[in-house]
């Protein structure tokens, strides 16, 4: 039972919709990025994911491009964001896990890269420009090594696919909730619900919903399609303006909603 | 990396994409090898080849050119003389087509040069089809004419501003919008780079080159190849010329990058010669990459090969000896711009020019009998502007 498995099913014992938030590391700042890993904390956040800025980020909008390109001025290298996850675990136990394109980890090399951030504390990581047909490697290797390795579903996951990404899933399983990038947008969750409802025949592990949430309103509605929500542009937003004390507000408002199950 | 695996050439390529463009390229490759046997598929498009596009294209024996070097026959395969202006209608014709049979309504397209961006709008104008081309912004500034001329054939053109504003963003910047447009949307691709089955689909849409080249050589006196010179960015115009001698291994194949100003960062596009693998737009390929694997942004005086990527199977070919790749100056495809503009009546594009500027250094090693035939990608009527902005000239 990893740091992850046993926050999300502590969740799932109390009711309660998980709450994921997405900081880029080194954006605006590494001092704003500590503070920000401990203001949504504070404010009720469950899992943080910890973007590792790469200049190409294809899977990813304007906002977090932005984020990424200042994080790479910054010097937010490999090895830096490995010394950040060190200082994070010297004061917090909330589970962490990597957001960082492929190119990056085949750079540091895949295996010195799993084992070294799962030693300062890392428990696992998000690629997003590595579908499930380029992942058994590292796939092997993160299991080798009690890491997750977190896989998507998306509105066009068609049915044969659902049935490979469930049985190899393990964390939790990423349900991104509009074709596109990332980005604060509305959102029409039938496509990604009629996916989810696949999802959930195959397997138990918890689905977390992201792209597009940025309000409490937002998160409560998709709340009622998976396990867990998941803020990354909102926030980053309010973290590049360095304003912390803001996006730790905004966090907090969606933790209310989420719990209160309303706005 | 292991090296058996679909989509890769050795262990280059592969499929480094989102999960919501996965469904798509899967699309694709079903479709590409439904229609890649398809009679009546192959016939339309060889039709649009000929007839509209001008195919087949001359190869043409360049007499005083071969005199100024006094060594090998020189041929020219005319890719220039195509509708639009260089071989890039072969890719776009033939994916626009698939595109239809898809049932797609609508192409996306990225562009550097405009060349690509050009051969696409066209291809979208002819078959009706909605056309959205993404331009960085210093490139929309550097190709003005292309932009009007994309506009002119009812597509949208979108700068990018995102990180340099050049070719690659662009690519990044098409494929988001692609993602998010993903069920009547076609991606069309300008080279032979990005996910499989790109790479392939690409090529063999392009590999017509060389299948030209093989049968009209026969028809000439000297009947055989010796030295096949062609130009990469990503690398389509090279990989159709070489393919279909990529087992003669009495032709030389030698593909020319942009050397740029210098082998500084950032200064050139030595993607194979100076790059190592890491993953951009896709696939695993030769990349210009710092220590921390970020891209490093490309340089050449041509838009065509300013890319810091190349396709997957030069890669390939590259480590397993099939091509040698070299490399020229900005200042050497000036001068090789000049010399085919003042001995043959060419004015070939800058891209190509650098497959020319190649003869300064082969020529000396070649003899009276042997052949070298160069791949002229593309016509410079576009470079003119630039290269007089570059000599100090004003026009």
């Amino acid at each position: 039972m990893t740091r992850l498995d046993d926050t999300l099913q502590t969740l799932k014992a109390k009711g309660k919709k998980g709450l994921f938030i997405y900081i880029t590391a080194g954006a605006p700042d590494f001092a704003t990025t500590i503070a920000a890993v401990k203001a949504a904390e504070q404010a009720g956040a469950d899992v943080i994911e910890l973007g590792i800025a790469f200049s190409d980020p294809i899977a990813d909008g304007p906002v977090i491009q932005k984020a990424a390109t200042i994080a790479i001025q910054n010097g937010a290298t490999t090895k830096k964001v490995l010394d950040m996850v060190k200082t994070i675990r010297s004061f917090t136990q909330i589970p962490l896990i990597g957001m960082g394109y492929i190119n990056t980890m085949l750079n540091f090399g895949v295996e010195k890269f799993i084992q070294e951030f799962k030693a300062a504390g890392l428990d696992g990581m998000i690629i997003p420009d590595m579908p499930h047909e380029e992942s058994a490697d590292i796939a092997q290797i993160c299991k080798d090594n009690a890491f997750h390795l977190i896989e998507f579903v998306t509105p066009n996951t068609i049915q044969t696919r659902i049935q490979e990404i469930c049985t190899s899933a393990n964390g939790f399983i990423y349900c991104v909730s509009v074709n596109g990038v990332t980005g604060v947008r509305k959102i029409d969750y039938k496509p990604i619900n009629d996916v989810v409802q696949l999802v959930k025949k195959e397997t138990i592990v918890p689905l977390a919903v992201g792209f597009g949430i940025g309000t409490p309103a937002a998160a409560l509605e998709a709340s009622e399609y998976a396990d867990h929500v998941i803020v990354g542009s909102a926030v980053v937003k309010l973290i590049l303006e360095k304003n912390v004390a803001g996006a730790g507000e905004l966090i907090q408002s969606i933790r209310q909603a989420l719990d209160k199950g309303g706005v | 990396m292991t090296v058996e695996k679909v989509g890769r050439f050795g262990a280059y390529g592969g499929q480094y994409v989102p999960e919501t463009v996965m469904p798509v390229l899967m699309e694709l490759q079903a479709a590409y090898d439904k229609y890649k046997t398809d009679p009546e598929f192959q016939a339309e498009f060889h039709r649009y080849l000929k007839d509209y596009a001008g195919r087949p294209t001359m190869l043409y024996y360049a007499d005083r050119l071969t005199k100024h070097y006094g060594k090998a026959k020189i041929y020219l395969k005319r890719e220039d003389l195509l509708h639009t202006g260089a071989h890039k209608i072969n890719n776009a014709l033939g994916q626009a087509l698939l595109a239809m049979r898809m049932g797609k309504k609508r192409i996306v397209a990225e562009t550097g040069a405009g060349q690509h961006g050009v051969a696409c709008a066209t291809v979208a104008a002819l078959f009706g089809l909605e056309c959205h081309v993404f331009m960085g912004e210093l490139d929309m500034e550097r190709q003005k004419l292309n932009v009007f001329r994309m506009r002119l054939l009812g597509s949208k053109v979108i700068p990018v501003t995102s990180g340099t504003g050049t070719l690659k963003d662009a690519t990044s910047e098409a494929i988001r919008y692609w993602a998010a447009n993903i069920t009547d949307t076609h991606y069309i691709i300008g080279s032979v780079v990005g996910p499989h089955p790109y790479p392939t689909v690409v090529r063999d849409f392009q590999s017509v080159i060389g299948k030209e080249i093989k049968e009209q050589i026969k028809e000439t006196v000297d009947g055989k190849v010796d030295y096949l010179l062609a130009c990469v960015g990503g690398g389509s115009n090279a990989m159709g010329t070489f393919y279909d001698f990529k087992d003669e291994k009495a032709t030389v194949k030698i593909g020319v990058e942009a050397a740029g100003r210098s082998d500084v960062d950032g200064e050139h596009a030595k993607s194979l010669t100076l790059g190592r693998p890491g993953v951009l737009h896709g696939a695993y390929s030769y990349l210009l990459q710092d220590d921390d694997g970020q891209v490093i942004e490309a340089y050449s005086i041509s838009a065509g090969l300013d890319y810091p990527g190349v396709g997957p199977e030069h890669s390939y070919f590259k480590d397993a000896g099939i091509v040698q790749y070299v490399s020229v100056s900005d200042v050497q495809a000036l001068n090789a711009f000049k010399l085919l503009a003042k001995t043959e009546g060419i004015i070939p594009a800058i891209e190509s020019s650098h497959a020319l500027a190649y003869l300064e250094t082969l020529m000396p090693i070649t003899t009276a009998d042997q052949t070298v035939v160069i791949c002229l990608s593309g016509r410079g009527d576009k470079d003119v502007q630039m290269v007089a902005n570059v000599l100090g000239e004003e026009i």
